[in-house]
């Protein structure tokens, strides 16, 4: 049952709540939130498409595959950078030898780490939506 | 003074939704009680300067958890069954568990007596580490938000671990719920979705 008024606002809406998960995870550095936030209040914006939409549109946006290899991949992220500072001559996660001095280092490895958070988050919150609400339609 | 009036306010809201809670058997109106169980305790904790803390409790306790028990609650029956019938009536006698509750309520507020008072500089739990956080995240980091400092680099192990859980628990509901269902059960439509994917 299509309506009228949930469609047209969820569509203004969808945006507004994407640039606001982007301006969370980015400007994490600088004031309130982080990766975990950005990554919930970007799955809710999907999640509000999947419920006002439907299950397969939101589905033709994020097929399920993605968000299983997004979901791997942010903890591959995060754990590649403890890596990366490994292989640069740190201890695991001591991102100070990740730039060139120490604080680029550090504010890059958190820019990583947090992106890493965030993905994972984002994508395992729409895999538990998608499971749950999967099994409805049936 | 305002602080104090907002604080009393929310927690009395708190309290009001909680014994709502209980007392309630429609399942839908208690998972809406819930989300705003917890947009409360995210207003709480932006009283008490935490809005990191309050934007997660926001987010994940108001946003996703109340979307989640609703997706679950599709899913049974809409109405908290109760799970014994009296048999004789007045054989439950609430005495007992009263006592218990009072006895252990009564433990915990003499408990918070010895509690160091809200933001007191000389409690244990700001003379141990936090000062050095305090004193050389920025100069060491360069991000002017310490939270996010200490969450992602002083403390990036255990974020790690976090991160760890979280997908582990995704990997968990899809074993349990996810994934191919097999075709008998499957209406065509729904079928053509998970073969696109």
């Amino acid at each position: 049952m299509p309506n009228l008024i949930l469609h047209v606002v969820s569509k203004f809406l969808i945006p507004l709540i994407i640039i606001f998960a982007l301006y969370v995870q980015f400007h994490g550095d600088f004031g309130p939130g982080g990766g975990f936030q950005a990554g919930v209040i970007f799955s809710a914006a999907i999640i509000l498409y999947a419920m006002v939409f439907g299950l397969d549109a939101a589905e033709k946006i994020i097929p399920s595959y993605l968000l299983r290899i997004l979901a791997s991949l942010g903890v591959v992220l995060y754990a590649g950078v403890g890596v990366a500072s490994l292989l640069l001559g740190g201890n695991y996660l001591d991102y100070s030898v990740l730039g060139s001095t120490r604080v680029a280092g550090q504010h890059l490895g958190i820019l990583l780490v947090e992106l890493g958070v965030g993905i994972t988050v984002s994508a395992v919150m729409l895999i538990i939506y998608f499971a749950f609400a999967g099994r409805g339609r049936e | 003074m305002i602080d104090i009036v907002v604080d009393i306010t929310l927690l009395a809201f708190l309290a009001i939704t909680a014994v709502a809670i209980v007392r309630m058997t429609n399942l839908f109106a208690i998972v809406m009680l819930f989300g705003i169980f917890s947009l409360l305790s995210a207003g709480l904790f932006v009283v008490m300067d935490a809005p990191d803390v309050a934007f997660t409790e926001a987010a994940v306790g108001a946003g996703i958890a109340t979307v989640l028990m609703l997706a679950t609650l599709a899913l049974i029956k809409n109405h908290q069954v109760s799970p014994y019938k009296e048999v004789t009536p007045r054989a439950h006698r609430p005495w007992l568990p009263l006592a218990v509750v009072g006895i252990t309520g009564a433990a915990l507020i003499y408990g918070t007596w010895d509690i160091p008072g809200f933001g007191d500089p000389n409690a244990p739990a700001q003379i141990h580490v936090a000062r050095y956080y305090i004193e050389n995240a920025v100069p060491e980091t360069g991000v002017p938000n310490i939270v996010t400092a200490i969450l992602a680099s002083y403390r990036g192990f255990d974020t790690l671990g976090e991160v760890a859980v979280v997908y582990t628990a995704g990997v968990a509901v899809l074993l349990l719920i996810g994934g191919r269902r097999p075709k008998s059960t499957v209406k065509p439509k729904a079928e053509k979705g998970q073969d696109d994917a």
